[in-house]
């Protein structure tokens, strides 16, 4: 391991401890007001100051993250699962199954990521509880990011089906189902937990664009998206530098991230 | 010769754009038809209809019960040029079009040319200079770009009162940058730029004839890429810097569940990628027919 990727796990584990941690970090909740610490600077009380409404801004920073950072991994979790089944399953069945799979994944490529969201996003309903808004931002995030990921599970799936120990097995007479349950998705594991771990930076920048957007987690629920939306404001940064907190936070989970997984090289897509 | 391969990539262009129209227009027509909202007429509420003219809208309304007909309705409007009625603009679909696609395909159009020569031009310094740390500032600020979302940046150009499609060039760059600079090193170290460099070819010349040339199509397909990026970025970006185009369009229509508006501008969307796309293909296989096969 480099100092870099070093230097990127430690920020990585402080960020993470630090949101599980909130409650022992912070004794003000995300949506507790103090109505006479009106956009307050930083001091001992509030450390990052108070937003508009009076909130402490580190608390919410904090709680921020840990809806950030725990939930874009249980969004990319689900992505893996459905992209290891549709892209597992097309490779392994081959044929015309195969071929009319791709052409799915192909079609789901096409139609432009963010449009995508906004569209299914519309489709539900907007005023719902906090709880809701995130249970549905980031089942959203994981329903519709299974394409990329399927197209290479597919091809890995591929390369595995025809090996040895698989035309043996399928050979001495296993199933085909216990074929791909037992022989062919452990030995998946290595690509699918690529995959994960690549989703998870792109949801954290996707719930980030739909939380500026209005379309995220619903307020009082702190995250970085939504915590961002008060950044619109030149006049308020320029007078509270303070508030550009989430942004850096943000960059520096999401680079840490990318140094970790060194996706530098994979073609955008 | 180039033609056959051309052609054959053509056709399969051709059917694939095809495919997703009536895909794209099939799920489109489906979210419109299963959507919120769909089927009330406020006619209805007005006190001055008499109980056969209200009976007569209903009429007019139950004929998009199926799906099925709904769909072919839908789609032969679409081929006459008439993409529907925004509920929340009160404004024909195609009228809203006509006024905000310019907008976005110039922005786009900056924005993606900008983003691919910037990215271009520092991957190619920096595999041309091989100083150490030549990388260093091209790959903290590409890094920063690529770990920051498309509305943080569009923030950064409204602070700057900078123009809004500069913010497109600056999301399409880092990933330019570094699948161009890979590309470019790993065709620096095969062998046959190893045998040129020990003939004394001048690195100019090694460049441009054995680095630049032969990494030439796997470049000019991202050019397709970058302006399925560039669509992306346009939502965030417009809405920040509000400027009036199909991205802004989008996102008010997201929030007013305007589904027949916001479903035209994706399959729109997903067709000019797709065009796109296709171009940037069927580029490669008539300039490199044999790495296109490959």
């Amino acid at each position: 391991m480099t100092l870099r990727e070093k230097i990127a796990l430690t920020v990585l584990t402080a960020t993470v401890a630090a949101s599980l941690g909130a409650g022992w970090l912070t004794h003000h909740s995300y949506a507790e007001q103090s109505r006479e610490s009106i956009s307050a600077p930083p001091s001992v009380q509030f450390w990052l100051g108070t937003d508009e409404l009076g909130r402490d801004r580190f608390a919410r920073l904090l709680y921020g993250t840990r809806v950030s950072l725990l939930l874009a991994p249980a969004a990319a979790l689900l992505s893996t699962f459905l992209a290891g089944m549709i892209g597992g399953i097309a490779g392994y069945l081959g044929g015309r199954s195969e071929r009319v799979l791709t052409a799915s994944v192909d079609l789901f490529l096409s139609l432009p990521w963010l449009f995508l969201l906004l569209a299914v996003r519309a489709l539900l309903p907007l005023n719902t509880s906090p709880i809701t808004s995130v249970a549905i931002t980031f089942l959203l995030l994981g329903c519709l990011g299974w394409a990329a990921p399927a197209r290479i599970i597919r091809a890995g799936t591929r390369t595995l089906a025809n090996s040895d120990y698989l035309v043996q097995a399928a050979a001495s007479g296993v199933p085909r189902a216990r074929l791909f349950w037992r022989h062919l998705l452990p030995n998946l594991r290595p690509l699918l937990l690529a995959q994960f771990w690549i989703s998870i930076p792109l949801f954290i920048l996707s719930e980030a664009n739909l939380g500026l957007l209005g379309l995220g987690v619903s307020e009082p629920l702190p995250s970085w998206g939504a915590m961002l939306r008060e950044l619109e404001n030149y006049s308020a940064i320029r007078q509270n530098p303070w508030m550009l907190a989430p942004i850096v936070l943000l960059v520096a989970v999401v680079s840490c991230l990318q140094l970790l997984l060194r996706t530098e090289e994979a073609l955008p897509c | 010769m180039a033609a056959p391969p051309v052609l054959h990539n053509l056709v399969i262009h051709l059917r694939r754009i095809a495919l997703t129209v009536l895909l794209g227009g099939l799920l489109g027509a489906t979210l419109v038809r299963l959507g919120p909202g769909f089927g009330v007429d406020e006619r209805e509420l007005d006190t001055r209809l008499s109980s056969t003219s209200i009976a007569a809208i209903r009429a007019e309304r139950s004929r998009d019960a199926n799906i099925a007909s709904f769909y072919l309705r839908y789609l032969a409007g679409m081929v006459h040029g008439d993409f529907g009625f925004s509920q929340s603009l009160n404004r024909p679909v195609a009228e809203l079009l006509k006024e905000r696609l310019p907008v976005t395909l110039l922005s786009l159009g900056v924005g993606v040319l900008g983003g691919v020569s910037l990215g271009l031009a520092l991957a190619l310094i920096t595999v041309w200079w091989r100083a150490p740390g030549a990388d260093l500032v091209p790959g903290i600020v590409s890094g920063v770009c690529l770990a920051a979302p498309a509305a943080v940046i569009a923030l950064v150009f409204l602070w700057l009162a900078a123009p809004a499609r500069w913010a497109i060039a600056l999301v399409v760059f880092p990933h330019v940058y570094r699948y161009a600079k890979n590309q470019l090193i790993a065709t620096s170290q095969s062998a046959h730029v190893l045998a040129a460099q020990a003939k004394g070819l001048s690195s100019g010349r090694v460049l441009w004839a054995h680095v630049l040339t032969p990494s030439a199509p796997q470049l000019a397909a991202l050019g397709g890429i970058s302006v399925s990026l560039a669509f992306g970025a346009s939502i965030p970006i417009e809405v920040v810097c509000d400027t009036p185009g199909v991205g802004q369009l989008a996102w008010k229509a997201a929030l007013d569940r305007d589904l027949p508006l916001l479903v035209t501008i994706t399959v729109l969307v997903a067709l000019l990628t797709l065009v796109a796309n296709s171009v940037a293909d069927l580029a490669v296989t008539f300039w490199a027919p044999a790495e296109a096969a490959a």
